[in-house]
């Protein structure tokens, strides 16, 4: 019999953490890749051989290797639960990833997407089949409309950039009906927007002519009017833009674009800060892809998948690409063949991102105009309250003007320090922090976009803001070590990328044995 | 509202330290006629459960496919999904991260692209693939464009098997780059003369296979002719189930490989999200498309993953990039890569297997009814010859309870196919499944 019973404390005040014999430590736990524990010759699918058969592949049988191991469920679990523990996510911390709109993900959404009605439906299936499904499209549709005041909707992109090229493409299909693509050719776009923004414009053929912007980081009328001329198609300007201000002569510049025979495209990554509270429809907008998976708060999925549809001005509408809903009575059909129609084509098979338009709905069900209203004013009201909570330490390029969804700094602040941009975001993963948004816009000297969207309590925003001006403090006292080696805690430090590109290894490739 | 974790006394206080009377003060660049003094006149918030009963109702109205006999196809398919793949893709560390710019704390998913990227070479046998496209029809479009760059010419050609929405989405961003593009006419038999159509002013030939009609094609010859002129080939997969069964189209040949990844991992969901798989030789990988992970070492020497060669990208190279893409598929490439590492080539040969013989039953069973088959190979998908229009065969089917197929005519109006229909077979279906289509097949044909 043990008397004693179990020690409850630690014999040892503090010593040095011990290699162990692993490599682990205790829930940071290594994961070697598939290829290197699975085995070609195990499935964890149970799958019966089927009775016997006559092929008729018609002589195509594969003979080459595959080269694909297999795992069971439970070895995929841990697997996978492993590699997910190596991730910052969301539902872990505050991610304030400028421009990318890192907001909670409601699971009811996701609850609503798996519904079989929606989750397990063909698309082409007979439309008989899924007027539910059309109908709600229609009812994202109509509400898209009416936070805009646009006109008509496309909603097949796949995501922002690929709105981005169907407002483009409608706008190029507008230009030629009126006999002009020979003519206009050139995209104006501001040296701060989106490397979307000039790539879409080239990848159609147009030449992109830069619009600075001025000190105070707005693009300004006498800038586009300089910049317009007859040969030019389109600006694409982002509002709010990616600085995190709202353009304030945007009206005037929908106004000088007009008037010189051009459209102007917005782009709509930033739309989450004015829903319900401005219609681009009221500022001149022609095109504006809105991003569902950050305004409306899909998931990011590590990267995807997004959702883009394009709102379209009553000058553009009659372009929108195939499919469309149209609605003859109580009964829904999709018109899906762009022939016999002015629509300039078809962006991608089937009919967008269904998932995303579920997501997307219930998210705007649930908040409603009032909501959404109030979740554009807590993600400026977030914002500005850490702009201003920073000001005093950290040096921002436009002055003390307020920011719309999110608060842009530059690195003059660590000058002499010799701290950069990079270092003080990865001593921001030493305190449990996704760094925010950096070098992004590139017109700002080691920009800092940080972005804590509405979904952050008062709580957090305050955690937040006394653990960046302790780093803020720290970097200007000199603690360079802190910061040039970090982060210090992460399951990686630095990781060389340069040597990643130098002898780019894309794929796993069995060790040769000597 | 229970999404928004600001009280109405934190916002006073925030208010307050920012230094403004009211949250308008901060809309102050907007125009003032601009700015909506009150809430739109649209319905206000709504609890869990008033946004789930009316979806719910909207969701009833669809007849979904796991409840009834089901055999459509047309590049999209209904396969089994194992639970553990959904149960996983909702992990919050994987549901609610982004793109991994900071890979110190995104190594897992990071690790899970380098898998998927090495099970999709391995898998359409060429030497690396991308971290996904948003689907098969967008990835073909990116697919002729980067064979513009490649060989410096700007004409495909398109081959008749083609799905007939990847044609006209490559079609339309064809004609607004103002490149060329030939398409051939709709080939429902496999025979067109591809070779013959070659020339040296092409850039790339883009074929399918199994093509749109399900027939398989041999790409050997075709590349071979392809190489002596400096032309592309470009391989379509929307099937990917098939390259369990069929020869990859990398042992083939091609030079670009194309996929729709959907059949693995992913449900139908009406068309999206899907997850386009985009694999090359190792030559042209600095002109790919989209996203790539690579390996390197942490500064402790710790292998490590990282988002690299991003000097093509759009964020780096703006007007000279190779693609505008940026955000792509990256969850459902997850799910691709879990259902794939469960499965490994042994239950993905076995999968393959069974899709294949459902569908030869079918076939046999079709052709036993003196219904005419037109393939003279297919993987789990074939066109067959109805009296009369498919197309409302199909709606006559689908009140008998069985979702048919698709009618030709339907993606291709107008062609002179309209008693042409589309049937595949998947492991869903059961014999039970199979004889219900039968019955109902009888029925259509007497109404």
């Amino acid at each position: 019999m043990n008397q004693q019973g179990r020690p409850t404390r630690s014999s040892i005040a503090t010593q040095d953490a011990p290699q162990t014999f692993t490599g682990n430590r205790a829930l940071e736990m290594g994961e070697a890749l598939i290829f290197e524990t699975g085995r070609e010759d195990f499935t964890g699918v149970d799958l019966d051989p089927p009775a016997p058969f006559r092929p008729r592949l018609g002589g195509l049988e594969r003979k080459s290797e595959i080269g694909l191991p297999g795992l069971s469920e439970p070895e995929c679990m841990r697997h996978y639960v492993r590699l997910s523990q190596k991730n910052y996510a969301i539902d872990s911390g505050l991610y304030p990833l400028g421009s990318c709109t890192m907001k909670h993900n409601p699971r009811l959404n996701e609850k609503m997407a798996r519904l079989p009605g929606f989750g397990d439906i063909h698309p082409l299936q007979p439309v008989s089949t899924v007027q539910g499904a059309l109908e709600l499209m229609e009812e994202l549709a109509d509400w898209l409309l009416k936070l805009t005041n646009m006109t008509a909707v496309a909603l097949s992109p796949k995501a922002g950039a690929h709105g981005e090229m169907c407002g483009m493409m409608a706008i190029k299909a507008a230009i030629a009906a009126k006999g002009e693509g020979a003519t206009r050719k050139v995209v104006l776009a501001p040296e701060s927007a989106h490397g979307t923004n000039p790539a879409t414009a080239a990848s159609l053929g147009f030449s992109v002519r830069a619009v600075p912007a001025g000190p105070d980081g707005l693009v300004h009328p006498d800038a586009v009017k300089a910049a317009l001329g007859p040969d030019v198609a389109a600006i694409m300007l982002t509002n709010p833009n990616t600085c995190g201000l709202f353009e304030r002569e945007i009206v005037e510049i929908a106004r000088l674009v007009h008037e010189a025979g051009a459209y102007f495209y917005c782009d709509g990554a930033n739309f989450n800060a004015i829903v319900g509270k401005v219609r681009p429809g009221d500022l001149g907008v022609d095109a504006m892809h809105i991003n569902l998976h950050k305004t409306f708060s899909t998931p990011h999925g590590g990267g995807g998948p997004g959702a883009g549809p394009v709102v379209l001005s009553e000058r553009l509408a009659a372009f929108a690409p195939v499919p469309f809903i149209r609605r003859d009575g109580d009964r829904l059909s999709l018109v899906e063949q762009a022939e016999g129609t002015q629509a300039f084509g078809r962006m991608t098979a089937f009919h967008g991102q269904m998932g995303m338009f579920v997501r997307s709905l219930a998210y705007i069900l649930s908040h409603g105009a009032d909501g959404l209203a109030k979740a554009s004013e807590d993600a400026v009201l977030a914002a500005n309250y850490l702009r201003v909570g920073l000001s005093d330490l950290m040096s921002a390029p436009f002055g003390d003007r307020p920011c719309m969804h999110e608060a842009l700094f530059d690195d003059t602040w660590l000058k002499d320090t010799g701290i950069t941009t990079l270092d003080f975001a990865k001593a921001m993963i030493d305190e449990g922090y996704h760094p925010m948004t950096i070098y992004f816009p590139l017109v700002v000297h080691g920009a800092m976009l940080i972005e804590p969207t509405e979904s952050e309590s008062l709580v957090s925003l305050t955690l937040f803001l006394a653990t960046m001006r302790d780093l803020a403090m720290r970097a200007l006292r000199g603690e360079k070590e802190r910061f040039l080696g970090a982060p210090f805690y992460a399951p990686r430090k630095r990781l060389d990328e340069t040597a990643a590109a130098r002898k780019p290894v894309l794929k796993w490739t069995k060790p040769k044995l000597v | 509202m229970r999404y928004l974790p600001l009280s109405s006394d934190d916002r006073a206080d925030m208010l307050a330290r920012i230094g403004v009377e009211s949250i308008d003060d901060l809309f102050c660049d907007a125009p003032r006629d601009a700015l909506l003094k009150s809430p739109l006149d649209l319905p206000h918030h709504r609890s869990e459960l008033e946004v789930e009963r009316h979806l719910a109702r909207l969701a009833a109205k669809n007849v979904a496919a796991g409840s009834t006999p089901f055999f459509v196809g047309a590049g999209a398919y209904k396969h089994h999904v194992p639970s553990s793949v959904d149960h996983l893709i909702q992990r919050s560390e994987f549901l609610t991260a982004y793109t991994p710019y900071q890979p110190e704390i995104s190594q897992g998913t990071l690790q899970v692209l380098f898998e998927f990227q090495t099970q999709v070479a391995n898998l359409v046998g060429m030497d690396v693939a991308n971290a996904s496209m948003y689907d098969g029809s967008t990835a073909t479009a990116e697919a002729i464009l980067m064979a513009h760059r490649v060989t410096r010419r700007r004409k495909a050609l398109l081959s008749g098997g083609l799905h007939p929405h990847y044609a006209a989405t490559a079609r339309t961003l064809s004609d607004m780059a103002e490149d060329e593009m030939v398409v051939l006419p709709p080939d429902v038999s496999g025979n067109e003369d591809l070779i013959g159509a070659l020339d040296d002013s092409l850039s790339c030939v883009v074929v399918q296979t199994p093509d749109f009609f399900g027939n398989l094609r041999d790409l050997t010859p075709l590349a071979a002719a392809c190489q002596a002129k400096g032309v592309l080939l470009v391989a379509v997969v929307t099937e990917i189930v098939s390259l369990g069964l069929v020869e990859s189209p990398g042992a083939m040949g091609a030079d670009i490989v194309v996929a729709e990844g959907q059949s693995i991992g992913n449900g139908l969901n009406f068309g999206g999200p899907y997850v386009g798989l985009f694999a090359t030789r190792e030559k042209y990988v600095r002109q790919m498309p989209g996203r790539l992970c690579g390996q390197t070492l942490d500064s402790d020497g710790r292998r490590g993953f990282v988002l690299t060669l991003s000097t093509r990208e759009q964020h780096i190279r703006r007007e000279k990039a190779t693609s505008n893409i940026c955000t792509n598929s990256g969850l459902c490439a997850l799910a691709f890569s879990i259902h794939l590492s469960l499965l490994g080539q042994t239950g993905l040969k076995q999968l393959a297997r069974i899709n294949h013989a459902n569908a030869v039953a079918l076939a046999e069973a079709l052709e036993q009814k003196g219904v005419e088959v037109l393939n003279k190979s297919f993987f789990n998908e074939f066109t067959v010859r109805v009296k009369g229009d498919a197309a409302a065969l199909v709606e006559t089917m689908a009140r008998e309870g069985v979702l048919a197929g698709v009618p030709v005519s339907r993606l291709l109006p107008g062609a002179g196919l309209d008693d042409l229909l589309l049937v595949a077979n998947t492991e869903i279906n059961t014999a039970a499944d199979r004889d219900a289509f039968l019955a109902a097949l009888d029925k259509g044909a007497k109404s």
